[in-house]
This record gives structure tokens, C-alpha cells and sequence, in this order.
């Protein structure tokens, strides 16, 4: 293997196995160590400036950054890394200050924004800072796209919410609210710039084809639809028993409010295995836990209506089969279906996006499923002043994803407008910085024990179900939080070797508790892999390699589970291994980053 | 800052013969010099204990006084241990040895501990052939005490303060060949692929088993006029053989080429395999042992590797006859020999 290059600012980037999962980078062990000082404020910041929103990502993230997270493969479960962002959230200070000044004087460029998501937002907090005019379009009444239509109040309360939507509004945004954009057309003959369409996935799912679909109008909503009607408040009971269809978080949102909405016997009905679920473990824990019985093997045959009143859904029983790509077929098992009684009907079976508003003859193109042909790395459309984000971009993602792309469009408007090709994209911002403060001395918590996940608590049940906007979860109180934040493996505290330094003393091999180093004859990767010190088969993860040590051997550290103990930095007598703190942060249009924060 | 290692191990760490994995086999973590040579030979002993699927209540560590002496407590924390007054480890490990012959005997000591103040111990332990293995972490000075000149220290090599030594050295391996040692071998600490293998012939072989294993101390003794640093051994290494431990009921699959390589099979039916062999040179010949190390130190090599063995080696309780059972575990009416039998006894020496 040749020596690997640690000046790739990518290579300890995705040595933080957390960071480098979450689409928008944040510097999540950087944030963690700030709980654990009870320095709120600055974690936030630090959360802020990555991920926009982390009051409401710390409540509602699909969190990508916790299966991928170190402790998961050395212990059961990972960080509670999401729960820990709300942590900062809330317990911060005064944040409004540390944010970036408005200029007063615009730079003279207009930018549009159609929808109000998270998408969107980002690009505002982005832009407004460079002095850019920005407005905003959305049809509802007010911001936050589908975080303020889609997710139940009882998970992200409208306080937490409006606080962080407004920190974004409150920089200058004009807004355009209750505005449907009903043509690009005539927003392209607006004097704007540049636009970003942010207007996420909004049609529904439905089953058109299922018979009696269409032999009643009242009792079959569709499940985003339905939601945004409650969130909105035009939608206040539900029948008694309710059947929900669909396995994704959608579903799962639909069951847990109809319970709040006077549903009795709610029931999910998947057509698939448990196993193939879409919705998250613990959404679907949550369910269970408000007695919300979930059937699976169930595709639905045919709706019963009679004399125009919804009576119930038959489903066919079904068993799935894999081939050996793993493709899966269901099977009618033979047994008779079932029928099962509902007063309503909540379709939450998938997301679509939806471009009726955009002419076909404007110059930008769709492909499949109808979405629009959009860059992967500057987001910009085939007319070359429209950008796509979020979920309009490239399907149904999900909040941090649209953050993650707001920050790039930003980017390529900010250069677009400056008249720069869009593929001169800035590189990431790093720092690499020596933890030593002494012997067995370093200015991060060193020593990993052994300490399960904490568990975050949860409102009385009885109390959360009569009341939609009531907050399930309570979230970690301080102690917890320092504990939980106490787990953190400090992934980003690297281990750097300096094979100048090094006398092939062995004790780094000798003292680390988990195999991670060997020297050795080099090889082929694959070979190698074979024969360290513990077998390395995660090749996700990446093998470190120094160059070629006096004995003619290689140093070869597996990343896969190394603790950021600290150890081998401890017993090196020569210092050849340090421990440096690695920030990689990505580059937005705009320096967002206050180091008062730090 | 605490000081502590993680108990978190690698999730994908084998386990040997007997269910236990390396880790079962480590101690408290080491409280030596970081980079002293002697946490690499406690590695190497982790790794050939955990190899031969040793039952660690089965094995006794003793020690006398040193760095060296210290670390049986950074290794087999769950065996048993000795630590005893400086220079005293040898007779120690007689007693217990004849006491209980069931134990695997481990001596760990330094060549101040041996090559000093116990020489007149360790001699006897070599020449009665208590059946241990007994290593000595060899860094040419005192550590503990700060790095003065110890007897195996080269003479002419200079200490850290500066001192350069008047003494000619005392080559232990030398002397347990001329002691009539059953067992001798040379290594280096820096060197597991031989350091490893070596301990467990060393553990499998019936009688004393002398491992000098060259440990540069990091503090004291690893300047550029030392001649046990990290650098001087690595240049002035040369081995006798590569050497291979195949433990008995294994597939031996090395092929044998007389001339270039030798196979010593030892009486639990293990073998010693040897390959690249220095020339004029027989592993169980003591003669051509002797000679080689001659060769080698009038052109100032470092001589490592098995040197000598001696397969028809008999431990102190074959050549002293005793019973086959553990003395310690024979009752009064397996020593009383009776009234009768011991009038008889009497009687023949009138
Ligand atoms: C029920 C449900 C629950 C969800 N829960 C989570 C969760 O817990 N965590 C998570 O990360 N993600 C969740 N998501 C997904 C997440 O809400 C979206 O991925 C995210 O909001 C997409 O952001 P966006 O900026 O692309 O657009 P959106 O948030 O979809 O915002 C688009 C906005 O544009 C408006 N709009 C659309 N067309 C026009 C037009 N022509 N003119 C004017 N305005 C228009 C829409 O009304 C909407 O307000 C959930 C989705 C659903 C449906
Ligand atoms: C009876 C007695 N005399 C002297 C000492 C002082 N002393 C402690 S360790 C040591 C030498 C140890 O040298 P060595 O065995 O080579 O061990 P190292 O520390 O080098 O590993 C001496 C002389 C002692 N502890 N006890
Ligand atoms: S920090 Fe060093 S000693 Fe600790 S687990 Fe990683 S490689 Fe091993
Ligand atoms: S401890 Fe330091 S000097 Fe010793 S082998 Fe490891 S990196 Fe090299
Ligand atoms: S003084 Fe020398 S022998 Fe003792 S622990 Fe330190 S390096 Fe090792
Ligand atoms: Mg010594």
C-alpha cells in the first residue's frame, strides 16, 4: 500500500465516522465535548453553523451520524448524538448576538427562494449575510416548508420551531407568504438574479386503483395532506377506529396523531415484512408505545364502502420472497384475507414531487419521474439561474439532507452571481492541532470506559394523548447529558505518526487495547487486512499507512476501532504518535463562524 | 488526567484452544518507562501464552528486583505470582518448583538481578536444571536505580552520565553453555517474530530454559555510546535461524531442507523448526553453540536465535527421582512408611 496521505483533508474526515454520515458535516464530537463543559451556547453555535436548525434536528434528525457512529461497533449502542444536539439547544444563552451582521448596504443582487423548507431557509442564512436581497415565496402562512406542515407538534413543539425559522426571517428575508407560485415563468420575467426552487415533495401517495377508492369523498385522507390540515388546524377529530396504510415515518406521524385526535383503535397496515419498514426503529418504538398495533404481510384488496359510508379495508395476506440479489417478491399465502372495520382511512404510503407550476418550455429540463435534471455538486438546473434544493432536487429526503444542500446552492448562486464558474468550489476549512498538554495530560476527557446509551425520558403517556402539541420526549436534563456526552469517543482527536520519529520500540502494538497498530512487511491492501495484529474485515474503514520505517517495515493502524484513547500517544517514548484535534468544517457562501464561539 | 486502559477490546478478537482470547492474558497496564523494551517482552509473553492455550492457573511468574522484575504485573493477571528480594528469584523458584512440579514456571528477571547480585543463585538454578523458563530483560545497566553500568553492560560502552565502563561483560548465554544449560537462547525485544516463538519452545522444553532477551532501556541506556540501544542491537543483529514452534499435534507444514534447515522435536512431541541456518552450526550441539557465539563476538554481531537445545533434557525431579505426584500434595500416610517397613529400613543401616 503506499503511505497514506493525511493532507487529503477527506482522509481524518471520515476517520469521525459522525461527521463525515451527516449530508451537512457538522462537527458533531466538537459540539459533544462542549455539552460535556456545560458550554451550551458555543455547542449550538457550533450546531448552528453547520445544521441551521439544531433545536428542531435535535428533536426530529433522521439522524444518519448515529449507525454510523464508532461506539456502535465497540459497544451496543451508538451516542445519542441527536438527543444531545437538543441538549444544547436547550440549555444555550443568548445567541442572537453571535450571529452574522446583515449588512445594511446590498450587494444589488435579488435572489428568489420558492418554498419555505429547510432548504430554502439555508440558502437565506447563507446569502443575506453577503448583502444579498432575498425573498421568499411559500404558499403556507408561515416558514418552515414541511417541518411546520409534516411533523406533529408533539414532536417538534411550534415554539422550537418559530425560534429557529425567525433567527433565518429576522436577517433581512422578504417574505411572500400564503403565495402560491403558480408559474416560473412569470417569476423569471421578475427582475431576480437567480432563483432557488426549495418546494420540497408535496404530493401524497395514493391508491387510485384500489376499488372503492373513489366510492366515498369523507373518510380516506391522504397522510400529508391529512397532517398539514391538523398541523394547520382546519382538522381537529377522527373517528374512533382509524387504519393507517403505509410503513414509513409518514405512517408513523398519521397513527400517533390520530390517537391524539380522539382515534381509539388505530391500526398500521403494512403490505411488507416489519423488516423492510421505511420509518426509523424509533419511530415505529414510539408507536408501539401509544398502543398502536402494527400488522404486517397486509397489502390492502379493496376498500368496503356502503350506502357511501366508509366501512372498512380488506387486506390479502401475503409472505415475502428474496432472491439472491435480494429482491423481493410478495406471495399470496393462501390464507383468507382479512377484513378490518375503520371509521377513517390514512393513505401515508410515499411522497412524490410535483412540477406543474414550471413550464415545460423555459429551458429547464425534467427527467425521471418528472424531477428536474439538477447537478449533484452546484445544484444548478439547465438554466443556468435556477437551482434546485432539498427535496425538489432529487426526491424525499429528509431535513438535514435539505440543509446539506441549501449550503451548496448557496455557494454556486453566491458564485453565479459574482459572475465565477459554479465548479470553483472552496475547499473544506480544517485544523489540526496537538491535544499534548503533559504527561498522561490531554485537553480532551482521554480515558473510554464502559457506559451503555442513556435513555431520554418521556412525558406520561395518558397526559400525551390528549394533547396533540404536547412534547413526548422531555429530553436529557443537564447530569444526563453530561453523561451521555461522556461516551463520545472523540473521533476527532486523530492519531498522526511521524515515521521519521519512530525506533520500532513496539509499545504503541503492546499497550493498544484494541489491536488497532501493527508493523509489518508491506503489501496489498487486501493482504494486509489478513494479517494485523486483530483482523481488520470493516473495509469501509480505512487502513493508515506510514511510509517505510529503518527495519524496512510499514506502520499499519486499522481506523475501524480505535478508541482516541490516547494510549499509544502515551507510550510512544518518542512522540512519533500525537494526538491532534481535527476540525473540518465545510465551507459556506458566507463565514458564519464567530471564533467567540470557541 | 487518569491513567487507565480502556477495558474495551477489538469485538472481533479470536479466542485460543481453551476459549480464552490475548486479553485474558494481559495484566495491570504498565507503570515502566513508555518505550522500555521490557513492555515488549511482557507482549510477547501475553502473545505466547495465549498462542499455546496455556490455562493461566496454571503457570507461577517469579521475579526478583528491577524494572525487569516488575513486569509480571503487567502480564497473566490471573496467574500465579512471586515477587521476591533482589537477586533471590532462582531459589525461590527451585523451592516452589520441587514443592509443586505441576506449575509452568516463569522467571522473569534483569542482568542486574542476575548477572549481580544473584549470580550465585542463578548458576545453580542453570546447573540443576529446574525445569522454568527463565528470561532476562537485558538492558546493560540498572534502570530501576538509574541506569548505573550492570555486569552485562559491553566493556567500553558508555552510560548516560557519561561513564564509559572498565569491565569486560558477562555473556550469560555463555556462561549457561559452559554450565551445561539444557536450554539457551538469545532475542530481542524488538523482535516478537522470534521473541514469540522462542517462549513458547522455552515453555515446552523439560528443564531450565535460558532466554536473554537484549531490552534497551529508553531512559538510561539508549544514547548513541550504548550498546544495548534500539539502534546498535538493529545493526549488529544476526540470527542463528528463523524459528518456527509448531506445538505437537499440529500439521507440520514447512518443508525440511537439510543443510539450510533442522527440526528439533522435544519429548511432548512439539517441534522446533529451524530454517536459514548459520553455517557449522548444529542447535543441538553444544560445541558448535559455543563456537558460533566465539565467531560471532569477535566480529561484533549480536548473536540471537535458539543457540543451544538438548531434546533428551531430564527437569530436577527426573534427575532426583522423586515420585510423580506434586510433593506438596502427599499426605502423612503417603510419607509414614509404617512401623514395620521403617524397623526394616533401620535395620539395614546397622
Ligand atoms: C409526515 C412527515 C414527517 C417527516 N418527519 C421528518 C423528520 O422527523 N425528520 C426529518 O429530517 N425529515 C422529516 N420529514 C421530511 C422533511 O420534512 C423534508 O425532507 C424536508 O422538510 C424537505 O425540505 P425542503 O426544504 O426540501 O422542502 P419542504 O420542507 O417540503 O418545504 C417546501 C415548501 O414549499 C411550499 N411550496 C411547494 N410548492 C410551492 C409553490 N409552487 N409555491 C409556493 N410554495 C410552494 C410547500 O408548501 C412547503 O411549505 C418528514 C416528512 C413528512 C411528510
Ligand atoms: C538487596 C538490594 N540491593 C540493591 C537494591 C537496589 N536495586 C534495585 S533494582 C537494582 C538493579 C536492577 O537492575 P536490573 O535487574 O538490571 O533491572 P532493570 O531495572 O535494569 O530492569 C538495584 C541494584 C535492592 N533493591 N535490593
Ligand atoms: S488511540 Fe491509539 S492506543 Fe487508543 S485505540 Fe486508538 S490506536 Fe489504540
Ligand atoms: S511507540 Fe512510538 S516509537 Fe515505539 S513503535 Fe510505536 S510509534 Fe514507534
Ligand atoms: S528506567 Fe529503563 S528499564 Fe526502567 S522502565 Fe524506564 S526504560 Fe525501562
Ligand atoms: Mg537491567
Amino acid at each position: 500500500m503506499k503511505p497514506t496521505n493525511i493532507k487529503d483533508p477527506e482522509y481524518f474526515h471520515k476517520v469521525v465516522d459522525c461527521q463525515y454520515a451527516c449530508p451537512a458535516h457538522t462537527p458533531v464530537p466538537e459540539y459533544i465535548r462542549l455539552i460535556a463543559a456545560e458550554r451550551y451556547t458555543e455547542a449550538y453555535m457550533v450546531n448552528w453553523e453547520s445544521n441551521v436548525f439544531p433545536g428542531i434536528l435535535g428533536r426530529t434528525c433522521d439522524r444518519p451520524c448515529e449507525p454510523a457512529c464508532r461506539r456502535g461497533r465497540i459497544e451496543e449502542e451508538p451516542v445519542a448524538i441527536c438527543r444531545l444536539k437538543r441538549v444544547a439547544a436547550d440549555n444555550k444563552g443568548e445567541v442572537r448576538s453571535l450571529m452574522p451582521a446583515v449588512p445594511k448596504e446590498k450587494n444589488g443582487k435579488k435572489i428568489a427562494l420558492i418554498g419555505g423548507g429547510p432548504a430554502s431557509l439555508t440558502v437565506a442564512r447563507d446569502l443575506a449575510p453577503l448583502g444579498y436581497e432575498i425573498h421568499l415565496y411559500d404558499d403556507q402562512k408561515a416558514g418552515g416548508g414541511m417541518m411546520r406542515s409534516q411533523i406533529p407538534a408533539f414532536r417538534l413543539p411550534e415554539s422550537v420551531l418559530a425560534e429557529e425559522v425567525d433567527y433565518v426571517l429576522d436577517m433581512g428575508v422578504h417574505t411572500h407568504l400564503n403565495t402560491f407560485v403558480s408559474s416560473m415563468k412569470d417569476m423569471l420575467e421578475k427582475d431576480y438574479d437567480a432563483i432557488f426552487v426549495g418546494t420540497g415533495a408535496p404530493r401524497g401517495g395514493d391508491l387510485p386503483k384500489l376499488p372503492g377508492r373513489w366510492d366515498t369523498k369523507e373518510n380516506i385522507h391522504l397522510g400529508i395532506e391529512w397532517l398539514a390540515s391538523v398541523a394547520f388546524g382546519h382538522t381537529t377529530k377522527i373517528g374512533k377506529k382509524v387504519l393507517v396504510l403505509g410503513g414509513g415515518n409518514t405512517a408513523m406521524d398519521c397513527c400517533r396523531t390520530a390517537r391524539r385526535l380522539g382515534g381509539e383503535q388505530v391500526t398500521v397496515v403494512v403490505r411488507s415484512p416489519f423488516r423492510d419498514m421505511k420509518a426509523s426503529p424509533w419511530e415505529i418504538e414510539d408507536a408501539q408505545r401509544e398502543d398502536i398495533p402494527i400488522l404486517n404481510n397486509m397489502p390492502p384488496k379493496k376498500f368496503v364502502v356502503e350506502n357511501g359510508k366508509l366501512k372498512g379495508i380488506v387486506f390479502e395476506k401475503v409472505a415475502a420472497i428474496y432472491d439472491e440479489k435480494g429482491k423481493r417478491t410478495l406471495i399470496p399465502t393462501g390464507e383468507p384475507d382479512v377484513f378490518l372495520e375503520a371509521d377513517d382511512v390514512l393513505i401515508a404510503i410515499g411522497q412524490d414531487n410535483a412540477f406543474p407550476w414550471i413550464e415545460r418550455d423555459l429551458g429547464i429540463k425534467f427527467g425521471n419521474w418528472d424531477l428536474p435534471v439538477v447537478d449533484k455538486i452546484t445544484f444548478q438546473s439547465t438554466l443556468d439561474r435556477v437551482f434546485f434544493g432539498g427535496d425538489a432536487a432529487f426526491g424525499p429526503k429528509n431535513i438535514i439532507t435539505a440543509v446539506a444542500h441549501g449550503h451548496q446552492a448557496a455557494i454556486s448562486i453566491d458564485l453565479f452571481c459574482r459572475g465565477e464558474s459554479v465548479y470553483n468550489r472552496p475547499a473544506p476549512m480544517t485544523n489540526l492541532v496537538s491535544q499534548k498538554m503533559g504527561i498522561h495530560e490531554w485537553a480532551y476527557d482521554s480515558p473510554v470506559v464502559i457506559d451503555a446509551r442513556y435513555l431520554v425520558p418521556h412525558v406520561d403517556k395518558q397526559l400525551a394523548l390528549k394533547d396533540r402539541t404536547m412534547e413526548v420526549e422531555l429530553g436529557f436534563d443537564q447530569p444526563t447529558g453530561f453523561k451521555e456526552a461522556q461516551r463520545c469517543l472523540n473521533c476527532d482527536v486523530q492519531t498522526v505518526f511521524n515515521t521519521s520519529r519512530c525506533i520500532e520500540c513496539d509499545a504503541c502494538v503492546d499497550i493498544c487495547p484494541t489491536s488497532c497498530i501493527t508493523f509489518t512487511t508491506n503489501d496489498e491492501e487486501a493482504e494486509l487486512r489478513q494479517h494485523l495484529s486483530a483482523p481488520a474485515h470493516n473495509t469501509t474503514q480505512d487502513l493508515y499507512v506510514s511510509e517505510d520505517l529503518p527495519t524496512g517495515r510499514v506502520m499499519i493502524k486499522d481506523e475501524d476501532v480505535c478508541l482516541h484513547c490516547g494510549l499509544c500517544a502515551e507510550r510512544c517514548p518518542t512522540a512519533a504518535w500525537d494526538m491532534q484535534k481535527y476540525l473540518y468544517q465545510v465551507t459556506k457562501a458566507a463565514p458564519i463562524w464567530n471564533n467567540s464561539m470557541l | 488526567m487518569t491513567y487507565i486502559k480502556p477495558r474495551f477490546r477489538h469485538p472481533e478478537l479470536p479466542k485460543n484452544k481453551i476459549g480464552y482470547a490475548k486479553a485474558d492474558y494481559e495484566g495491570a497496564i504498565s507503570t515502566l518507562c513508555a518505550g522500555c523494551g521490557h513492555d515488549s517482552i511482557s507482549g510477547a509473553i501475553v502473545q505466547a501464552c495465549y498462542e499455546l492455550s496455556i490455562e493461566p492457573h496454571r503457570l507461577a511468574k517469579l521475579s526478583g528486583i528491577g524494572c525487569s522484575s516488575k513486569t509480571p504485573t503487567y502480564f497473566l493477571s490471573n496467574s500465579h505470582g512471586f515477587n521476591t528480594v533482589h537477586g533471590r528469584m532462582p531459589s525461590i523458584a527451585t523451592g516452589a518448583y520441587l514443592a509443586n512440579r505441576e506449575l509452568i514456571y516463569l522467571g522473569v528477571s534483569g542482568d542486574g538481578d542476575s548477572a549481580s547480585i544473584g549470580m550465585g543463585q542463578f548458576v545453580h538454578a542453570v546447573r540443576r536444571n529446574v525445569n522454568m523458563v527463565y528470561i532476562v530483560m537485558n538492558n546493560g545497566c540498572y534502570g530501576l536505580t538509574k541506569g548505573q553500568h550492570s555486569a552485562t553492560a559491553d566493556l567500553g560502552a558508555q552510560s548516560k552520565t557519561g561513564s564509559v565502563n572498565p569491565f569486560p561483560s558477562i555473556d550469560l548465554v555463555g556462561l549457561a553453555l559452559e554450565l551445561g544449560a539444557t536450554f539457551v537462547g538469545r532475542s530481542f525485544s524488538g523482535d516478537k517474530t522470534q521473541l514469540v516463538p522462542l517462549i513458547k519452545a522455552a515453555m515446552s522444553h523439560p528443564g531450565f530454559a535460558l532466554l536473554d532477551v537484549i531490552s534497551p532501556c529508553v531512559t538510561f541506556n539508549n544514547q548513541s555510546k550504548s550498546t544495548k540501544s534500539y539502534d546498535y542491537v538493529r545493526a549488529h543483529l544476526e540470527a542463528t535461524a528463523t524459528i518456527d514452534f509448531v506445538p505437537h499435534k499440529e500439521e507440520i507444514r514447512v518443508d525440511y531442507h537439510p543443510g539450510h534447515s533442522a527440526s528439533v522435536e522435544l519429548h511432548d512431541g512439539s517441534v522446533i523448526q529451524l530454517h536459514k541456518l548459520a553455517p557449522h552450526w548444529d542447535p543441538t550441539d553444544r560445541n558448535s553453540a559455543v563456537t558460533r557465539l566465539q565467531e560471532s563476538k569477535i566480529k561484533g554481531e549480536i548473536l540471537t536465535g535458539l543457540l543451544y537445545i538438548d531434546p533428551e533434557s531430564q527437569g530436577l525431579h527426573d534427575l532426583e527421582q522423586t515420585v510423580p505426584q506434586a510433593l506438596n500434595t502427599l499426605q502423612e500416610e503417603d510419607l509414614n512408611p509404617g512401623a514395620k517397613l521403617l524397623d526394616e529400613i533401620n535395620e539395614s543401616f546397622r
